[in-house]
């Protein structure tokens, strides 16, 4: 019995990712330093910042296609190794060819058997299992359309129900918004937070603006000039924390519908709309 | 062993099939033109897939460059066909994927090798002309037994090969960031589907020679992308074509005395033409036509 609410407590205690004075970089160039920061299971959690702060970078960490310069990273409660089956990863994209005259429902199941080995065709199990998650992003009407005949916003659909089909517990959405009109993006959002909340997944999103995605965030992180401030939006996303980071005045501005710009490091994130 | 008798056309269609299969030298044709047709089938398909036709057209010019080269050594030309090809696959495929989908670099390289390969047969004195004109244009009327034996065994090798990378090599093509970070081997990906391309475009060769490669390795394939949209359904239309045009080809080669490539190349090329007007009128949205008004972009 005392054991069993030992592993009670130590799951509820556990984070799914967690870094310790994380510095980033390629060699010996630092992008950022000094990362601290944890994230639970089901927390959905977008990374905002200038371009070339070192958003993608994170990722590629996460994903274990990049070293840590310094500090530790874990992800899943391990060090973050490539092909982590838990991971579910949509890049930030590259179009497809409007050529590819490939039916969606292939590259679906291709994220859940893709790297197997052999010409064994595609089983009756793996269908289902690509049905459910274009399912489950609203794309099931997708399944037998071209690749290369979607718009933006149905091939990010499908990019989530390939990164989704093999039931990830951590989902990396690199820039899934860029290149969608304003209906797109808020149809793409909601049916990211339907994700999360349903599947009880982690969800980290790269974006540029950082307003559509407030109602749903439950923390934001915020990477610019080397440093990265992290927590609930309302706590970050404010001018004392931000020019305390920053050590230079950074203004949070709020419009009355909460619509936020954030102005003094660098460019500016967040459009007023 | 029966002569065969000289017969000319009959609209017996049958027959005139087992008078030209009573002759050896087309057998060997018909052999090694069947075995390299299901082999350009299936590896054009990811070359169309991972749009490296351009590649694929400059190994069979590194190709020439080493068959020449074979040629003035006394050496098979298919063995410096095989050198040449999968030296310059090694070699792109290290360079990677992205740098091989550079035509002004492919370009460079695959002009060069053409002249060395100039050069080449120019220092061999005997049979200028025609040594050139059999591997710019092929010479499936003249392959050997042995190299119909040969043919068969990087057939088999090809098959197999292609079936163990399929899947891989699939999600790699269309999708090489999600691949990566699931933690497929690219490099070894990338240089295996390169040499299966080099060894397939040197036999390729033997049957419409280095500048008529696209008609086998990648207008077949091309084709057959606009029938299906499974890739193991499209990669069987595309064996299917690559062998008509091949079979058809050499047929009608027989009969009319006309170069068997330009039939092969002329088949091909009529069943892609073929295949995009059938698409084109039964695709329901025409660039013609005016959309209906469904989204406000």
């Amino acid at each position: 019995m005392e054991k069993l609410n030992r592993v009670v407590v130590s799951r509820t205690n556990s984070q799914l990712i967690e870094a310790r004075n994380l510095t980033a970089g390629y060699g010996e160039k630092v992008v950022w330093r000094d990362g601290n920061f944890s994230f639970g299971p089901g927390e959905f959690v977008a990374i905002i910042g200038p371009n070339g702060a070192g958003k993608t970078t994170l990722f590629r960490m996460l994903l274990g296609l990049q070293h840590p310069v310094a500090g530790s990273l874990s992800v899943l409660g391990g060090p973050p190794k490539r092909g982590n089956p838990r991971i579910g990863y949509v890049p930030q994209r590259h179009l497809i060819d409007s050529e590819t005259n490939v039916e969606c429902l292939e590259l679906v199941r291709l994220g859940l058997s893709g790297k197997r080995w052999g010409f064994n065709p595609f089983s009756a199990g793996e269908r289902d299992s690509a049905l459910v998650a274009l399912e489950s992003v609203s794309a099931i009407e997708l399944a037998h359309r071209p690749l290369g005949a979607l718009s933006g916003g149905e091939l990010q659909r499908i990019f989530l129900a390939e990164a989704l089909v093999s039931n990830p517990d951590l989902l990396l959405l690199d820039e899934p918004l860029s290149n969608l009109d304003l209906k797109r993006e808020t149809d793409l959002l909601h049916l990211v937070n339907d994700v999360v909340r349903k599947r009880h997944v982690t969800a980290l999103l790269i974006a540029h603006n950082i307003n559509p995605l407030l109602p749903h965030l439950d923390k934001v992180m915020y990477i610019a000039n080397g440093k990265i401030a992290t927590g609930k939006p309302g706590e970050v996303l404010t001018s004392e924390s931000l020019t305390a980071l920053y050590d230079v005045q950074v203004e949070v501005l709020r419009d009355p519908h909460g619509n936020v710009a954030i102005i003094g490091v660098e460019e500016h994130h967040g459009d007023m709309r | 062993m029966s002569i065969c008798p000289i017969q000319p056309f009959s609209p017996n269609i049958i027959s005139d099939v087992q008078n030209m299969g009573c002759f050896e030298f087309m057998q060997h044709a018909i052999e090694a033109g069947t075995l390299t047709a299901i082999i350009a089938g299936i590896t054009g398909y990811f070359v169309v897939l991972r749009r490296s036709a351009f590649t694929a057209h400059a190994f069979s010019e590194i190709g020439f460059a080493g068959a020449a080269g074979a040629v003035v050594l006394g050496i098979a030309p298919l063995a410096g066909l095989l050198a040449g090809s999968i030296l310059g696959g090694v070699a792109i495929a290290i360079l990677g994927r992205r740098v091989s989908n550079r035509d002004t670099q492919v370009g460079i390289v695959l002009a060069f090798s053409l002249g060395l390969g100039l050069l080449f047969i120019n220092l061999y004195r005997g049979g200028y002309a025609t040594a050139t004109y059999s591997i710019l244009f092929g010479e499936i009327i003249g392959v050997s037994s042995w190299e119909v034996n040969l043919t068969a065994v990087a057939g088999v090798c090809i098959v197999v090969a292609m079936g163990v990378l399929y899947r891989p090599l699939l999600f790699a093509s269309l999708d090489e960031d999600v691949a990566e970070a699931k933690g497929m081997p690219m490099l070894f990906l990338g240089t295996a589907f390169m040499l299966v391309v080099a060894v397939t475009v040197s036999f390729a060769v033997q049957v419409t020679g280095v500048l008529l490669i696209f008609s086998l390795m990648v207008t077949p394939a091309a084709a057959s992308q606009y029938l299906s949209k499974r890739p193991n359904r499209v990669i069987a239309i595309s064996v299917a074509l690559a062998l008509l045009a091949t079979w058809i080809g050499l047929f009608v080669s027989f009969y009319t005395n006309y170069p068997v490539s330009f039939f092969i190349t002329a088949f091909a090329f009529g069943a892609y033409l073929l295949v995009r007007l059938v698409h084109w009128v039964a695709s329901p949205q025409k660039p013609a036509t005016p959309a209906p008004a469904t989204s406000p972009r």
